[in-house]
C-alpha cells in the first residue's frame, strides 16, 4: 500500500500519528520478581516499514526478545509483566487494544519464528496438523483445502516431498528442517511483519546460510517487514536494512546497516565488532573484547548502564555515572554523552584500526 | 615444534544400536570412522565441523572418555587406545577436557575450591603451601578473584563458570588440553575474553590445545593447523592460514563460504559467491558409499560413489580426502569456482523446489 520510506525517528514524546508501518514508541516491559523490579525493555523507540527488515543486536539480557514478545502480545496473559508505551501496527495501537483483537492479529497480519523449533512445535500433533490449524484459525474452509496450502508452503520453504513429509511428526525432522517448518507455518497466512527469534542460532552455518537466503527471498515475495534479532553480527549484517543495538534493555545505536557496520558510534557497538573474530580480515594477534560482564536488570549501573564496562566513561566529567544518555540523532542515532566529535576521533584514531 | 604429542590412526567408535529383548545389536551409528591427526608439542590444532559430524566423540576418544572401537591413540610415544583405569588416571595428569556448558560441567553443590582442588586430592598432588593457596592461584591464573574460593557456581556468570571449568583443567598442569567447544555457549564479548585467556595461558604454559568447535572465525583466530570434519571423517587437514586462503575440498569451501560476513557492503558479493549446500547430513548409521559428501557435492562423478577418497597430501602440503580437490584457478578465476559453483548448487535447489516429489 505504501511506498518505502526510510525509517522514521521518533522521540519518546512523539504524539504525532504514526507514518510507519509499524511504530514502537518508548516500549517498557518490567517484570515483579521477588528480588525486584526487572526492567527487560527500557524505554525503545523505532519504526519499520513494510519490506524493510530491522536487525537488533544484542547480548542475551539485553531485551531484544521481550521487545519482539511485547509487540506480538504474548506478555498480556499468563504473565506477571508490566507493558507500556505504544506499538501502532499499520494505524492500529496494540497494547491498549484488547486481547481478542490482537488475537486475531497474531499469527494473520503479525507472526514469529522462534528460535527453537523443536520446542515450539507440538510433538502430539504433526507438522501438517499444526500448520492447518494456523491457517483455519484465521480463514476457515475446509480441512483439505488449507492441507493443500500447507503442503505447498512446504513445498516453498524446500521440504523434499511435501505431501509426504506433512504427516510427519517434529522429531522426525531434522533440525534444519523443522526450521523451514516453522517458517512456513509463520508464513501461511500471509504476515505482513515477520518477527525472527535468534532463527538460526541453533543451527550449523551450511544450513543458517540456507535460511537466511529462504527468509530473504520470501520477504521479497511476500513484502513483508522483518524484524530479525540475533546476537550474530554477521547474520544482522548479511539481512537487516536497518539495525538496533540493544544493552541492559536499551536502545544504545540505531541507523542504517552500512553505517552502523562501517562507522559505529557507541562503544559498546565499538567493543561487539572488536571481539569478534572475522574471516574476511588478516588474523589479529589478540581479540579486543569488552571488560566485565552484561549488567543485572535489576540494579542497573546509574547514569549510562554501559560505564562500568566503557574505556571512555569519565571523559565528560561524571556525566556517564550520574545522567542517562538519551537516543539523539536523526538517521543514525547514538546513545552516548561524548560529543561526536569526540567520539569519531577516539573511532579513527584508537579503534577503526584494530577492527 | 613439530615433535607429534599426540597421534591417531584410523580411530574409529562406533555405537550400537540394539534392538528386541536381547539387546541385539542391528546396526550401528559410525560417529568417527576412521580418523587420523597428529597435535604437534605447543600447536593448537582446530577440529571443526558441523553437528553431527563426530568432533566432540573424537575429543572423547582422545581424552579417553570413550572407548575407542578401533584404530590407535598415541600420546606421547604411548599406546593409550585401550589404557586401564590405573595408567588411564596417570595419563589425566597430562590430558584434561574443558567442556562446553559451563552450567553443567560444574556440579553445583560443590564450591569452587572443591570443584578447582579436585583434581590435585584425586591425584593426590603435594601441595606444600596448602590446597587452599594453591586453588586460589590458579584462580588468578585464569582472572578470577582467589576471594570466590568458597563461593557456588550459580553465584557465577557463564563466562566466570568458564573459567572455572579451565581452572580445574590447569590444576595437573597437563601437556595437552582438549577444549570441546568452549566458547560456544558464551555472548560474544566474553567469548572474546576467554579465546584471550586460552590464549595467555598456552603461551605461559607451553600447553598443546586440540579445539573443538563449530565456529570458524574463532577456530580461524586460535589455531595453528585446521581439520575438517564431515560425517566421522576427516576431510582437509592444512595450515590455518592455507586452509582458510586455499580450502581444497569442496566441503571446505562450501563451509567457508556460509559463513555471513559482517560487512553489509558485501553483501551481495557474498551471496553470489556462495555455495549452498542441498539438503541435510545425511544419517551416520548408513553413510553414502565412497566419499560421504558426494550427495551434497556438486564436483561428484560415478568414482566418489564407489571408491572412498583416502586423506592424501597434495602438493601445497594440504591433506585432503577428494577425487576432485578444488583447484586455485577453479577459485580465482572470474566468475568460475565458487560462484560457478554456487549456480549449479542452486540449479541443484531450483529442481529441487521446482520437483519436489
Amino acid at each position: 500500500m505504501t511506498t518505502s520510506v526510510p525509517v522514521t525517528e521518533l522521540g519518546p514524546a512523539d504524539l504525532s500519528p504514526p507514518k510507519s508501518f509499524l511504530e514502537v514508541r518508548d516500549l517498557r516491559v518490567q517484570f515483579a520478581t521477588d528480588d525486584g523490579i526487572v526492567k527487560s525493555v527500557d524505554g525503545v523507540s523505532f519504526g519499520l516499514e513494510r519490506g524493510k527488515t530491522l536487525g537488533i543486536v544484542g547480548e542475551s539480557g539485553s531485551g531484544k526478545s521481550v521487545t519482539s514478545l511485547a509487540i506480538l502480545g504474548l506478555h498480556r496473559t499468563r504473565s506477571n509483566a508490566k507493558v507500556s508505551g505504544e506499538i501502532w501496527l499499520d494505524g492500529e495501537e496494540l497494547i491498549k487494544a484488547d486481547n481478542e483483537r490482537v488475537r486475531r492479529l497474531r499469527g494473520r497480519k503479525m507472526s514469529m519464528i522462534f528460535q527453537d523449533p523443536l520446542s515450539a512445535m507440538h510433538p502430539y500433533f504433526t507438522i501438517g496438523q499444526q500448520i492447518v490449524e494456523a491457517y483455519r484459525i484465521h480463514h476457515g474452509g475446509s480441512k483439505k483445502a488449507a492441507k493443500q496450502k500447507a503442503i505447498d508452503m512446504l513445498a516453498r520453504v524446500g521440504i523434499p516431498q511435501p505431501s509426504r513429509r506433512v504427516d510427519d511428526y517434529p522429531h522426525q525432522f531434522s533440525g534444519g528442517m523443522r526450521q523451514r517448518a516453522m517458517i512456513a507455518m509463520s508464513l501461511i497466512n500471509n504476515p505482513e511483519l515477520l518477527i525472527a527469534d535468534e532463527p538460526t542460532t541453533a543451527l550449523d552455518v551450511t544450513v543458517q546460510a540456507q535460511i537466511l537466503d529462504l527468509i530473504r527471498d520470501l520477504q521479497e515475495e511476500f513484502g513483508s517487514a522483518v524484524i530479525m534479532i540475533t546476537h550474530d553480527l554477521g547474520v544482522v549484517a548479511e539481512l537487516a536494512d536497518d539495525i538496533l543495538v540493544m544493552y541492559g534493555g536499551k536502545a544504545i545505536e540505531r541507523g542504517p546497516a552500512e553505517a552502523v557496520f562501517r562507522t559505529p558510534e557507541h562503544p559498546y557497538t565499538w567493543g561487539l565488532l572488536g571481539s569478534m573474530p572475522r574471516l574476511d580480515r588478516e588474523v589479529r594477534d589478540r581479540l579486543n573484547p569488552i571488560k566485565g560482564t552484561p549488567p543485572s536488570l535489576i540494579n542497573l549501573p546509574s547514569g549510562c548502564s554501559f560505564h562500568p564496562r566503557c574505556p571512555y566513561a569519565g571523559r565528560n566529567g561524571d556525566r556517564s555515572f550520574t545522567e542517562r544518555p538519551e537516543l539523539t540523532g536523526t538517521t543514525h542515532a547514538v546513545a552516548c554523552h561524548m560529543p561526536p566529535e569526540l567520539r569519531r576521533e577516539i573511532f579513527i584514531q584508537e579503534v577503526s584500526p584494530n577492527l | 615444534m613439530s615433535t607429534p604429542l599426540l597421534e591417531v590412526t584410523g580411530l574409529q567408535k562406533h555405537f550400537p544400536i540394539t534392538a528386541g529383548l536381547l539387546r541385539r545389536q542391528v546396526a550401528a551409528v559410525r560417529a568417527v570412522d576412521g580418523i587420523d591427526l597428529t597435535v604437534n608439542k605447543g600447536e593448537t590444532l582446530g577440529l571443526v565441523g558441523e553437528s553431527g559430524c563426530g568432533k566432540s566423540t573424537a575429543g572423547r576418544l582422545i581424552t579417553r572418555i570413550l572407548e575407542p572401537t578401533g584404530g590407535t591413540v598415541t600420546f606421547d610415544g604411548q599406546d593409550i587406545t585401550h589404557i586401564k583405569r590405573g595408567p588411564l588416571r596417570d595419563l589425566r595428569r597430562d590430558v584434561q577436557m574443558i567442556f562446553q556448558d559451563p552450567y553443567s560441567s560444574l556440579n553445583p553443590r560443590h564450591t569452587v575450591g572443591t570443584i578447582v582442588s579436585a583434581p590435585l586430592q584425586i591425584q593426590k598432588i603435594p601441595t606444600p603451601q596448602g590446597l587452599k593457596k594453591a586453588v586460589q592461584e590458579l584462580l588468578e591464573l585464569v582472572g578470577l578473584n582467589p576471594e570466590h574460593y568458597n563461593r557456588y557456581p550459580h553465584e557465577f556468570s557463564g563466562g566466570q563458570r568458564q573459567r572455572i571449568g579451565i581452572a580445574r583443567a590447569l590444576a595437573l598442569k597437563p601437556k595437552m588440553i582438549v577444549a570441546d567447544e568452549p566458547v560456544s555457549a558464551l555472548d560474544v564479548s566474553i567469548q572474546a575474553q576467554v579465546v584471550n585467556l586460552l590464549d595467555d595461558l598456552q603461551r605461559e604454559l607451553d600447553l598443546t590445545y586440540l579445539f573443538i568447535a563449530h565456529d570458524l572465525s574463532v577456530v580461524r583466530h586460535i589455531s595453528d593447523r585446521v581439520a575438517v570434519m564431515y560425517l566421522g571423517k576427516v576431510v582437509e587437514v592444512a595450515p590455518r592460514d592455507d586452509l582458510y586462503a586455499h580450502p581444497r575440498h569442496p566441503y571446505t569451501v562450501a563451509l567457508m563460504s556460509a559463513v555471513p560476513v559482517p560487512d553489509p557492503s558485501r553483501r551481495d558479493k557474498a551471496q553470489r559467491e556462495r555455495v549452498l549446500l542441498t539438503g541435510d547430513v545425511p544419517s551416520p548409521i548408513d553413510p553414502p558409499s565412497g566419499c560421504r559428501f558426494r550427495t551434497r557435492c556438486w564436483k561428484a562423478q560415478d568414482v566418489c560413489a564407489s571408491e572412498q577418497p583416502p586423506l592424501t597430501v597434495l602438493a601445497d602440503g594440504h591433506q585432503v580426502a577428494c577425487h576432485f580437490p578444488v583447484s586455485d584457478e577453479e577459485q580465482h578465476a572470474a566468475g568460475s569456482g565458487r560462484s560457478a559453483a554456487a549456480a549449479q548448487a542452486r540449479d541443484k535447489i531450483a529442481t529441487v523446489v521446482a520437483d519436489p516429489e
